[in-house]
């Protein structure tokens, strides 16, 4: 295995010594480089530090592992790999992403999962150990997003699903605190609902060492829009 | 090239701030650091500081940080201060000649404290006074700009990125016990040395990362208040209206950012009756002040500072703690340059104020 030293690289430099490398990598002292293995496929990149934003962006396959925080834009309309944070997450994770998975193992920021989408096999996840911020996968088409809420946080801020045309969400709570958009269903989740998505869930405990039967012992609640076109004639006909 | 105030061009930038709660003092070295990691945000045309307790010497005469242009406007404008002054203290802010920094005005400080007699014949106290003197400066005398005119805090800013107008100013000199952090990004207008960041009226500045929508709406509001913006950049604005509503009108923080970041009105639905009534009424009354578009932002003020996104949070921030430090960043890359392992990284929710005070009697 690689390793880089990110201590004095800007991200144009960081991001060169990477394309460089070939195989398994790890960089260590990473300080808000931005674009981090960006487009990568086909190997593993370990951080060290707090890699800046866009990190993960049009991901093709590699699969990243940060131990710690991540900030905004993690997974950018990736489309193949995995990435997973030991820490928190920013604003916006997820954004856009047609394929692969993220794990956090804590909270998100705002707008998780802002436009996922799915086509055929493609289909992206999301999973969230902790609580996320407002917005909670906006303009949604496709794709799962999964939170937990084990970090205390409350499991999502306001606004969830606006704008939702597609996909699922599937949140580990009654959630009868959380007002959703007028455009989502939101019904607790059945034991086929959560039967598809337990691949996501023991994934989730092998990395961050929860326990399963714990996890899964309290109430879930899945949000599906109610059409494919929820704002028909909102603005236009269409 | 037309200047700043003449053009409009339709911005991402850096924030950062440090806060000492015992009111411990410390050099700007380390907010200046801060900003390296974020050094993709900026773009090279503005960076600048705020720095709070760095001068205790004079801490109770107003400290009026002026941009001239030339010898002959500094002199014509000294001699409009000692109209309505005592000068305590005239001198030039030390700088370094560094290659990254060209073009410099001249940079001059004044320490000086408002005559009496003068305030007492415009039967106004000695805030108001200072205000309006500033604001006379800059709407009518061509060449100068007054861009700090608190007490015991100063504004340094520049054309450039913001590690290297650190360093130009040399506030490793300086020791405060709260720094704001600006590098800019500027969308709107050329970017010129007074539209840098931050933004300053008496002891209130503001650092700002955003595009607001609601500029001329406010900036109408705000004139009608004596308030002048010169400048068509969205943060004066936002900077006369917290001077508007905390000592003009006496609101609280909290309540001032109810204001600028009112909630929804579905949110205020759900909140229960006296709240609901009070952020009604503030909606109401200060309609004109909500600041729509995305927004993250540094007040900084005499003890204290408080961030604040916009309700939708459309902009990044985060907080960090280490011991008696409380940080504040656009990116938490930043808030590791100053505490590697500072503990507590949150990001406060769009429109809800966050607040850290030095404690009563430490500043």
């Amino acid at each position: 295995m690689t390793t880089i030293d990110a201590k004095e690289l800007d991200f144009t430099k960081l991001n060169d010594r990477i394309r460089e490398t070939a195989g398994d990598l790890e960089i260590v002292n990473c300080l808000g480089q931005r674009f981090i293995a960006d487009g990568q496929s086909g190997r593993t990149i370990t951080i060290q530090g707090v890699p800046g934003n866009a990190l993960g962006a049009y991901l093709n396959g590699a699969d990243i592992v940060v131990n710690g925080n991540a900030q905004d834009a993690v997974g950018d309309t990736m489309n193949d790999g995995s990435i997973v944070i030991h820490g928190n997450i920013g604003d916006a994770a997820g954004y856009a992403m047609r394929g692969g998975t993220i794990y956090v193992k804590g909270n998100a920021g705002y707008r998780a999962g802002i436009h996922m989408k799915a086509y055929k096999e493609k289909v992206p996840a999301l999973v969230i150990g902790g609580g996320a911020g407002s917005f909670l996968g906006e303009y949604q088409a496709g794709g799962i997003i999964i939170v937990l809420g084990l970090t205390g946080k409350k499991i999502v801020g306001n606004f969830p699903g606006t704008g939702m045309h597609g996909g699922k969400m599937i949140l580990r709570s009654d959630c009868k605190d959380v007002r959703f958009d007028k455009g989502v269903t939101v019904s607790p989740a059945s034991a086929e609902d959560l039967e598809a998505v337990s691949s996501y869930l023991k994934e989730y405990c092998r990395l961050f060492n929860e326990d399963y039967e714990a996890l899964m012992n309290a109430p879930f609640t899945i949000v599906t829009p109610d059409s494919s076109n929820p704002y028909k004639q909102m603005y236009v006909a269409n | 090239m037309e200047k700043e105030g003449q053009i409009r061009i339709p911005s991402g930038c850096a924030i950062a701030a440090v806060i000492s709660k015992e009111g411990r003092r410390m050099t700007g070295e380390s907010i200046t650091e801060a900003m390296k990691p974020m050094h993709d945000r900026s773009n090279g045309l503005g960076g600048g500081f705020a720095g709070y307790g760095i001068y205790p010497k004079y801490k109770d005469l107003y400290a009026l940080h002026f941009f001239f242009n030339n010898r002959d406007t500094r002199k014509a404008c000294e001699a409009m201060l000692k109209e309505d002054f005592e000068v305590v203290q005239s001198e030039i802010i030390p700088t370094r000649t560094i290659k990254e920094i060209t073009d410099k005005p001249i940079i001059w400080r004044y320490f000086v404290s408002p005559l009496s007699s003068r305030m007492s014949a415009l039967q106004i106290d000695e805030k108001e006074f200072v205000v309006r003197c500033a604001m006379k400066i800059n709407s009518t005398v061509k060449d100068a700009y007054v861009f700090s005119c608190g007490k015991n805090m100063g504004t340094f800013k520049a054309v450039g990125f913001p590690e290297d107008v650190g360093r130009f100013y040399q506030l490793d000199e300086y020791e405060g016990y709260s720094w704001t952090a600006h590098g800019r990004y500027p969308t709107n207008t050329p970017g010129w040395w007074g539209g840098a960041h931050p933004f300053t009226l008496l002891d209130y500045s503001i650092v700002h990362n955003g595009e607001i929508s609601s500029y001329d709406a406010n900036r109408r509001f705000i004139e009608m208040f004596g308030y002048k913006c010169t400048l068509q950049t969205d943060t004066e604005v936002i900077t006369y209206i917290f001077d508007y509503l905390l000592r003009r009108q006496g609101l609280s923080l909290e309540e001032a950012a109810s204001v600028v970041a009112a909630p929804f009105w579905s949110t205020i639905a759900g909140r229960d009756a006296e709240t609901a009534k009070k952020l009604s009424y503030l909606r109401t009354v200060y309609s004109s002040l909500l600041i729509t578009g995305p927004f993250s932002i540094v007040l900084g003020f005499d003890g204290g500072l408080m961030a604040l996104n916009d309700r939708l949070k459309l902009r990044s921030m985060v907080t960090g703690e280490k011991d008696d430090l409380v940080f504040i960043a656009s990116e938490e890359a930043a808030i590791r340059v100053m505490a590697q392992d500072a503990v507590n990284i949150q990001a406060p929710a769009g429109g809800e104020p966050f607040i850290v005070r030095v404690k009563e009697g430490k500043y």
